[in-house]
């Protein structure tokens, strides 16, 4: 499976993400710089994390603005599978293609530390390499990732097995409202999530709890 | 030319941690009776119309498209 990760400025975790791809499917992405309007024909879109747009105005507002955001929309409806990690989170929310909208932690500090997520729904393109309530040890580093929705559409997520990734054990860092870590679209090839799993895909990184999230996007589980 | 005002605060219902901060802050200050203090965001912005009624329907467009969030934000116009 082809994969493409999109570049913008301040996003900062974009070379451990293609590290990522690269380890995980043998194949590199192909990187997609933010003003350009088509995308190269990859099965899995991936927008990293970090700071884009210095998070000015919200987290991702402008990014989400970008005319590459136009063909990645285009994608998503045609059925391409699309992730956004962190930041890539936010841009996805703020571009509207999930549901929901991401504040400041209620702590209101950074977070940085490795949390607990309880996978909520294994029936996902994005989690089939993992069991159904598994807990896996994923990092986060953020410090708006306070998931937020109204009752109305926590409902309809919570109902239609759109709340894929859960903080366990008491480990949820920002105050997210179900402790939900991870939501994905109601067609479910759009999946956003703050954890980076991208960061616990090997011994070096002690641990390869976030592989299976890649595994199965790029659908190399027996890998 | 004219000026607009945007004012854009959180939707009743959504929790303000920055606000309740700034409330505990108030409070430590020995500013004693302050309640639901909510955090917002004023744009300032100068418009090359003189019409209006063009004005407000572009800042309305602008609003629902990039300076509120209609998830959690909701947002004013006004011409000062």
């Amino acid at each position: 499976m082809r994969s493409a990760v999109v570049q913008l400025p301040g996003l900062n975790r974009d070379r451990d993400m293609i590290a990522a791809l690269t380890k995980i499917s043998g194949t590199a992405p192909v990187t997609v710089w933010q003003t350009e309007t088509e995308l190269p024909d990859v099965d899995l879109i991936v927008i990293p994390g970090g700071f884009s747009y210095g998070d000015y105005l919200r987290c991702g507002a402008i990014a989400a603005r970008m005319p590459i955001m136009q063909a990645i929309k285009a994608r998503a409806e045609a059925g391409v599978k699309v992730l956004g990690v962190c930041n890539g989170f936010q841009i996805l929310l703020e571009a509207g293609l999930l549901p929901g909208a991401l504040m400041r932690n209620a702590s209101l500090k950074f977070v940085c530390r490795e949390v607990k997520l309880e996978v909520v729904n294994a029936e996902t393109d994005f989690t089939r390499a993992y069991a159904q309530g598994q807990i896996i040890r994923c990092p986060v580093a953020h410090h708006d990732g306070n998931y937020f929705t109204d009752a109305e559409t926590l409902a309809a997520i919570e109902g239609n097995g759109q709340v894929v990734f859960r903080y366990a054990e008491g480990t949820n860092p920002n105050g997210s409202i179900n402790d939900i870590a991870g939501v994905m679209n109601a067609k479910g090839n759009v999946l956003g999530l703050m954890p980076h799993p991208e960061n616990l895909i090997e011994a070096a990184h002690g641990g390869g709890d976030g592989r299976g999230l890649f595994a199965s996007a790029l659908n190399v589980i027996a890998a | 030319m004219i000026k607009a005002r945007v004012t854009v605060t959180l939707k009743n219902g959504v929790l303000d941690p920055q606000g309740k901060a700034i409330e505990g802050a108030l409070g430590s200050l020995g500013f004693e009776g302050v309640h639901q203090v909510r955090q917002g965001k004023v744009f300032d912005l100068e418009l090359d119309t003189a019409d209006r009624a063009k004005a407000e329907a572009d800042l309305t467009a602008m609003c629902e498209k990039l300076l509120a969030n209609t998830v959690i934000e909701n947002y004013t116009i006004a011409f000062p």
